[in-house]
C-alpha cells in the first residue's frame, strides 16, 4: 500500500502518455466493411485493390462467376481481412433485398457500399431500337436506384454508412454522341443528390462519383484512349474521397471545370455542336 | 472542343489505338491491339479475326518477338491479378499479364523477392516465361523458367492444359522460352526467394581486359549476383575495360517498404545525332571513372542495383525515332574468350557507338525451356542507335562471328538474324515447331522461318 503512495505522479504521467500513444500507433486499424456492387468493373476492381491492400473486408457482387472468382482471389491474396462474394444479375431488382441482406450479414455490418454497375451500351443501336435504350437505362439508372433505395433506408435507420454511386460526367449534359448513356447517368446523379438531401441529416454520407474518360479494358483501343485517366489514379482519388465523405467527386478534378464550361454553353449554340 | 468528349464512346477498336512498339522501336509494324483482361477472353476474342494473333505484354523485348504485321496483338497487361501466395514456401500464383514490378510491390513488403530479376521490372510474368529471361544470378539460379512450378496454357482451339515439369512436360518445356507461340498463358506459379532487407551488399571492381574479367569471375562463383559493364568503344590501353559488379541480398534485417513510383520520364525523341561515338565515348569514360578507386563497396537499394534504367521511363527515346538495335550472344566457354575479344574489337573498330554494354558469365543450371537462350559461357549485350547504312552490316558481321564461335543470339533482343542463322543457333527449332499453335505467330517467327512460315 505504502509503495503506491510513494510513486511520484509527475514522473509517472509522461510514461503513461508515451505508452498510450505507442499503443495507438500499433493498434490494428479496424477493417472497413465494404460492399461492392459490380465488382468486376475496371474502376471498382481498382478501388477494391486499394481496400484489400489496407486490410478491409469486402463483399463482391458481379454477374460472371469466372471473373468474380479471379477478382475475389486477387483481393484475398492482397490482404483483405475477409472476402465474400455473390454471383448475381443486378438487373433483377426483385432479388436486391435478399442479396443485400445476405451481403451485409456476411460482412457483419456495413461501412461503405460502392454501387458500380453500369454498361456503356451502343448509342447508335439505342437510337434505332428503344429496347436497347431501355436496357441501358435499366442497368445504369433503375437498378442502381433500387440498390440505393434499400441501402439508403438500411443506413438511415442506423445513422451510419457511406453510399458511393458511380455516375459519369456524361450525365452533366446530353450530347448526341451518347445521350442514352448520358441520360441514364443524369438520372442517377439526380437520384443520388436527392437521396443525399434526404439522409445526409441522418448521418449517412451519400456520394456521387463522376469520372471523366478512364483508361480501362472497356475503353482501351478507343480513339484518344492513351490520353484517358489512369484507372489506378482514379481509384486512389475515389478511395480518398470516400474516406473524407466528399459529396460530389469529379475525377480527374479538371472535369469539374470542363463540365462547368460545357453546362454554361447556351442551348441555342450547344444544339449545333458536334460533341 | 475535343476535350468535351466527356464519356467513353463506342468506337471500332480496330486500328484506332496507337501502334504497339517494341522497346527498340524497330521494326515498326501495324497490328490491331485488343485488350485481354480476363483469362476466359482467349480464344473467343479472336473469333472472326483474320491473320495471326500473339499475346503481348509491356513491349520490353527489343526486336520483333512482340510484334506482328497485320495481325492481332492481345495485350495482357490488364489481366494482372494475384491468385494466391503461400507465405511459408514463397509460391506465388498470378495471371500472366501481371508485371514483375507489381509482383515486387506485393512480395518485398512480405519478405520475398523474384527468383530471377531481369534488367527491367516492367515486363510481364507471361513475357518472362515466353522469353525465359535471365538475370545477374544465372550462374547459380539459372533462368526464370527454372523457378516456374506450373502454368495453364490455352490454345486457339480452346483446349486448356495444366503444364508442370511432370504434367504435359512437353508443352511445359516448349512454352518456356517459346516466344508466346505455343498458346496463351492464363496464369503461372513461381517460387519466390526470401529476403530480410531491400538492400544489396554491392562491390564494384575495375578491370582491364577479358583476362582480368575472367579472373574476377572465377573468384565470384559463390557470389549471388554478378554482372559487368564493359566499355565497348575504347581501344588500345583501355580496350575491354569495365566494372565487375557483384552483389548479394543483405542479411541485416531492414524495413521492407514498397518502392516509390519513378518520376522521371524521358520527354521527347532525341535527334538522331545525339548519340555518336564522341558522346558515347564520353559517357563510357565518365562511367568508368565515376568509380574512382579500384574497388568500391556499398549498401545499395535493390531498385538502382537491378533496375538502374527503370528510373527514367521511356529511356529508349534517347535513341530517337529510328530506335535502337540490340545484339546479345551467348558463346560457350570453349570459344568465349576469343569470341568476346573479337566481337569487342569489331565493335570498337566500327565506330558505331554502344554504351550500356553488359558482359556476364552464364552458369550451367539447365533450363526446362526447349528454346531457352542461355548456355554455359559468356554473354555480351550491346546496343547501337540505328544508322541505316552501317548498323545492319555490323550486326550481320557480329552474328556471323557468333555463329563461328559456336554461340547463339537472343530472340528477345533480335530484329535482324537471318533464317539460316536462327536454324544454326536453335537446331531444335523443328521439334519446337510441333508445339506451335496454328493461329499464334509473331513477326520474329515469320522472319526466321522465311518461306516455311508462308506455307
Amino acid at each position: 500500500m505504502s509503495d503506491f503512495s510513494t510513486v511520484d505522479p509527475s514522473t509517472q504521467e509522461p510514461l503513461l502518455q508515451l505508452r498510450a500513444s505507442e499503443i495507438a500507433a500499433k493498434a490494428p486499424r479496424v477493417p472497413k466493411r465494404i460492399l461492392v456492387l459490380g465488382a468486376t468493373s475496371g474502376i471498382a476492381e481498382a478501388c477494391c485493390r486499394l481496400w484489400a491492400e489496407r486490410g478491409d473486408s469486402l463483399f463482391l457482387v458481379a454477374r460472371d462467376p469466372e471473373k468474380l472468382s479471379a477478382v475475389a482471389a486477387d483481393m484475398h491474396t492482397r490482404g483483405a481481412t475477409y472476402v465474400g462474394s455473390s454471383i448475381a444479375n443486378l438487373d433483377d431488382t426483385a432479388a436486391h433485398p435478399e442479396l443485400l441482406a445476405h451481403a451485409i450479414n456476411s460482412l457483419a455490418g456495413l461501412d461503405i457500399a460502392l454501387v458500380a454497375l453500369g454498361v456503356l451500351g451502343d448509342q447508335s443501336q439505342a437510337e434505332r431500337n428503344f429496347a436497347r435504350a431501355a436496357e441501358i437505362l435499366h442497368t445504369n439508372f433503375a437498378a442502381p436506384a433500387s440498390l440505393l433505395t434499400w441501402l439508403g433506408n438500411y443506413c438511415a435507420q442506423r445513422h451510419s454508412g457511406t453510399l458511393a454511386a458511380l455516375s459519369s460526367v456524361a450525365g452533366d449534359r446530353g450530347r448526341k454522341s451518347n445521350y442514352v448513356y448520358g441520360s441514364s447517368k443524369a438520372g442517377l446523379s439526380a437520384f443520388v443528390a436527392g437521396l443525399r438531401n434526404r439522409i445526409d441529416r441522418e448521418g449517412v454520407r451519400v456520394m456521387t462519383i463522376k469520372p471523366g474518360p478512364v483508361r480501362t479494358a472497356m475503353t482501351e483501343g478507343m480513339k484518344g484512349s492513351e490520353k484517358f485517366a489512369d484507372v489506378n489514379e482514379v481509384a486512389e482519388a475515389i478511395v480518398k474521397a470516400i474516406d473524407e465523405g466528399t459529396d460530389v467527386l469529379y475525377v480527374p478534378g479538371k472535369w469539374r471545370v470542363i463540365m462547368a464550361v460545357i453546362r454554361a454553353i447556351p442551348e441555342r449554340i450547344f444544339k449545333k455542336l458536334n460533341l | 472542343m475535343a476535350t468535351a468528349s466527356s464519356a467513353p464512346q463506342p468506337e471500332p477498336a480496330k486500328n484506332a489505338s496507337p501502334r504497339f512498339e517494341s522497346w527498340g522501336r524497330f521494326p515498326t509494324l501495324d497490328a490491331t491491339v485488343l485488350p485481354m483482361r480476363w483469362q476466359g477472353d482467349f480464344p473467343g476474342m479472336i473469333d472472326g479475326v483474320h491473320g495471326g494473333a500473339l499475346a503481348v505484354g509491356m513491349g520490353r523485348s527489343y526486336g520483333d518477338v512482340c510484334l506482328l504485321k497485320d495481325g492481332t496483338l492481345l495485350k495482357t497487361t490488364s489481366m494482372n491479378r494475384l491468385l494466391g501466395v503461400d507465405a511459408n514456401t514463397g509460391l506465388l500464383t498470378a495471371e500472366a499479364g501481371i508485371s514483375l514490378a507489381a509482383i515486387l510491390d506485393f512480395a518485398v513488403p512480405r519478405g520475398f523477392f523474384l527468383p530471377v530479376a531481369p534488367g527491367t521490372k516492367y515486363v510481364t510474368l507471361g513475357g518472362a516465361i515466353a522469353n525465359d529471361i535471365h538475370g545477374k544470378n544465372h550462374h547459380n539460379a539459372g533462368t526464370f523458367g527454372c523457378h516456374v512450378t506450373q502454368f495453364e496454357l490455352v490454345r486457339s482451339d480452346g483446349t486448356r492444359r495444366l503444364c508442370t515439369p511432370t504434367e504435359n512436360p512437353d508443352y511445359f518445356g516448349a512454352t518456356i522460352g517459346g516466344l508466346g507461340l505455343t498458346g496463351v498463358i492464363r496464369w503461372a506459379q513461381i517460387r519466390l526467394r526470401p529476403i530480410v532487407s531491400r538492400m544489396i551488399d554491392y562491390q564494384g571492381t575495375q578491370f582491364h581486359g577479358i583476362d582480368e574479367f575472367l579472373a574476377i569471375n572465377e573468384q565470384s562463383q559463390n557470389v549471388e549476383y554478378t554482372v559487368s559493364w564493359i566499355d565497348a568503344n575504347s581501344t588500345g590501353r583501355n580496350f575491354a575495360r569495365g566494372i565487375f559488379m557483384r552483389g548479394h541480398h543483405s542479411n541485416v534485417p531492414a524495413p521492407l517498404a514498397k518502392s516509390k513510383l519513378p518520376k522521371l520520364v524521358f520527354p521527347f525523341d532525341a535527334p538522331g545525332f545525339a548519340l555518336n561515338s564522341a558522346t558515347v565515348g564520353l559517357f563510357n569514360t565518365v562511367f568508368f571513372h565515376k568509380q574512382m578507386k579500384k574497388t568500391v563497396t556499398a549498401l545499395q537499394d535493390y531498385e538502382p542495383y537491378f533496375f538502374p534504367l527503370d528510373k527514367v521511363l521511356h529511356w529508349n527515346r534517347m535513341y530517337g525515332k529510328r530506335g535502337l538495335l540490340q545484339f546479345q550472344y551467348a558463346i560457350p566457354w570453349e570459344h568465349a574468350r576469343e569470341g568476346t575479344e573479337a566481337v569487342l574489337r569489331a565493335v570498337s573498330k566500327s565506330g558505331l557507338a554502344s554504351f550500356l554494354a553488359v558482359l556476364k558469365a552464364f552458369g550451367d543450371v539447365p533450363s526446362p525451356g526447349l528454346m531457352s537462350f542461355p548456355r554455359p559461357g559468356l554473354t555480351l549485350a550491346l546496343d547501337f542507335p540505328i544508322k541505316p547504312e552501317k548498323s545492319f552490316a555490323l550486326f550481320q558481321r557480329l552474328a556471323d562471328m557468333t555463329r563461328e564461335f559456336g554461340g547463339r543470339l537472343y530472340p528477345a533482343k533480335d530484329a535482324a538474324m537471318t533464317p539460316s542463322q536462327f536454324r544454326a543457333f536453335y537446331p531444335q527449332w523443328e521439334r519446337f515447331a510441333r508445339y506451335k499453335d496454328p493461329v499464334l505467330t509473331s513477326a520474329f517467327w515469320e522472319r526466321v522461318m522465311g518461306e516455311e512460315a508462308a506455307r
